[in-house]
Parts: structure tokens; C-alpha cells; sequence
């Protein structure tokens, strides 16, 4: 049974309908596919905001995430799994980040997706720094985000 | 020597993306830092004013993780990516 691992680092935007096909024909006897997409839309109490820049440490978002996938292999039956994240300018309105799994079991792959989402948010080294109309301003880490990590911390791993 | 790295908000405020610091027997994290932050006043003011994360050879480390001759340490904020 393949379980192959994709993740690429890029400038480009990604089609999210692509990534799912490559899952899809990845693993042609898997019967649960699970995909997430960010987009740089909601800034809250911010309405000028015109984008955002990210920066990345190159070498180790590649290393960090392939970590972070390894860990979720270990925890979860998952086959392809796929992790895409843009780096440099986005503008408002675009992707920024795409993570999907395939896995036998629904829950593994929910499960997977969630949890490579808010470990990428408070390990993966990219840096958010939001453009507005006034200047640019560097984005805070958010307890929330930390909060919801600590979460797959006390559920143990088997 | 050690090599080191600085990134977003914290490479603004010492003005640098990188620098090189002498390696001393049983350097650490912190002892690597502390001698960076007497050379450097900027990165002092930093560390007195948030949370200071670390890499050593790109894999996320702690105050204690040990660093060597020829390691590369980045040290970034808390990082906001996803």
C-alpha cells in the first residue's frame, strides 16, 4: 500500500482540486480523503490590510514539516499525505497553506489533517508580517494557537 | 566559530540576518544567546521583551540543547505561519 509524503515550499499558488487528485490517484484503494486549505482572509479588527509577506527559514520548514508528518504517521494509519505552503507575498483573498490525507479510516485522516494544521502554527518556521495601507506590521504568535497544540499534547500517543 | 541567523522581527531590531560568535566547551543555547546579547545590545533589548525561540541545525531546540564549533543556531520569534 503507497504512502507517499509531498511537501513543497513555494512562492506559487497551488490549485487545492490538483492536490486532491494527486491523493486521490495516489492511493487508488483508500477510501477516506481529508483536505484543508488557509486562505489570508479574516484579519479581525484590522480592515486595511492589503496582504500579508512570509518569510520561512528554508531548510528547516521542509525538515520541520516532514517531522511533523513522521509524527502524525506514528499516531495515525494514514497513506499520502500532501503539505503545500506559500512563502513571500500574498495577497488578501489567496491560499497560503494546503494539508490533505488519505487514510482507511475517517477519523485518522480528519484527525491527521487537524492536527498537522495546528502543529504547522506553532513549530513550522514562517514568520507572517501583514501589509496594510499604513505600513507593515509583524503578526503575534496567538495563545489560541498555542492552546489548541497542547491539546494533541495530552491525548497520548500510542 | 558558530554560525548564526536571525530572522523576522528580531532580525529587524538588530538590524542583521546573520552573525558569528566563538564556540566555547560546553556552550548551550543559553550560554550561546547570553554571549551574542553582550556583543550585541539590540538583541539584548529583545530578549527582555518576549520570548526568543531557537534552532540549532534547524531542528527547534531548548535553553539546554547543546551547540557546537561549526553549528548553525537561528533565533526567531514565535513563529506564525499556516
Amino acid at each position: 500500500m503507497p504512502r507517499p509524503t509531498a511537501v513543497q515550499i513555494q512562492s506559487e499558488n497551488f490549485d487545492p482540486a490538483e492536490e486532491y487528485a494527486r491523493l486521490e490517484a495516489d492511493t487508488p484503494e483508500i477510501g477516506a480523503i481529508c483536505t484543508f486549505v488557509g486562505l489570508a482572509r479574516s484579519f479581525g479588527d484590522r480592515p486595511d490590510v492589503t496582504g500579508l509577506f512570509l518569510e520561512h527559514y528554508p531548510g528547516m520548514t521542509e525538515s520541520s514539516i516532514e517531522a511533523l508528518i513522521d509524527q502524525a504517521r506514528q499516531r495515525w494509519s494514514l497513506n499520502a499525505v500532501r503539505v503545500i505552503h506559500r512563502v513571500g507575498r500574498i495577497d488578501l483573498g489567496e491560499r497560503i497553506v494546503f494539508v490533505g490525507a488519505s487514510s482507511a479510516h475517517r477519523g485518522d485522516a480528519f484527525a491527521a489533517c487537524e492536527f498537522l494544521m495546528d502543529y504547522l502554527k506553532t513549530q513550522a518556521p514562517f514568520w507572517k508580517k501583514e501589509r496594510t495601507t499604513e505600513g507593515e506590521h509583524w503578526v503575534e504568535q496567538k495563545a489560541s494557537d498555542r492552546e489548541r497544540a497542547k491539546r494533541w499534547d495530552s491525548q497520548g500517543e500510542s | 566559530m558558530i554560525h548564526v541567523l536571525f530572522f523576522a522581527s528580531l532580525r529587524e531590531r538588530v538590524n542583521r540576518d546573520q552573525w558569528e560568535v566563538a564556540a566555547e566547551p560546553g556552550d548551550t543555547v543559553t550560554s550561546v544567546r547570553d554571549r551574542i546579547a553582550d556583543q550585541l545590545p539590540a538583541f539584548a533589548e529583545v530578549l527582555h521583551q518576549g520570548r526568543v525561540l531557537a534552532a540549532v541545525n534547524e531542528n527547534l531546540a531548548r535553553d539546554h540543547t547543546p551547540v557546537s564549533d561549526r553549528d548553525t543556531v537561528a533565533f526567531f520569534p514565535p513563529v506564525t505561519g499556516g
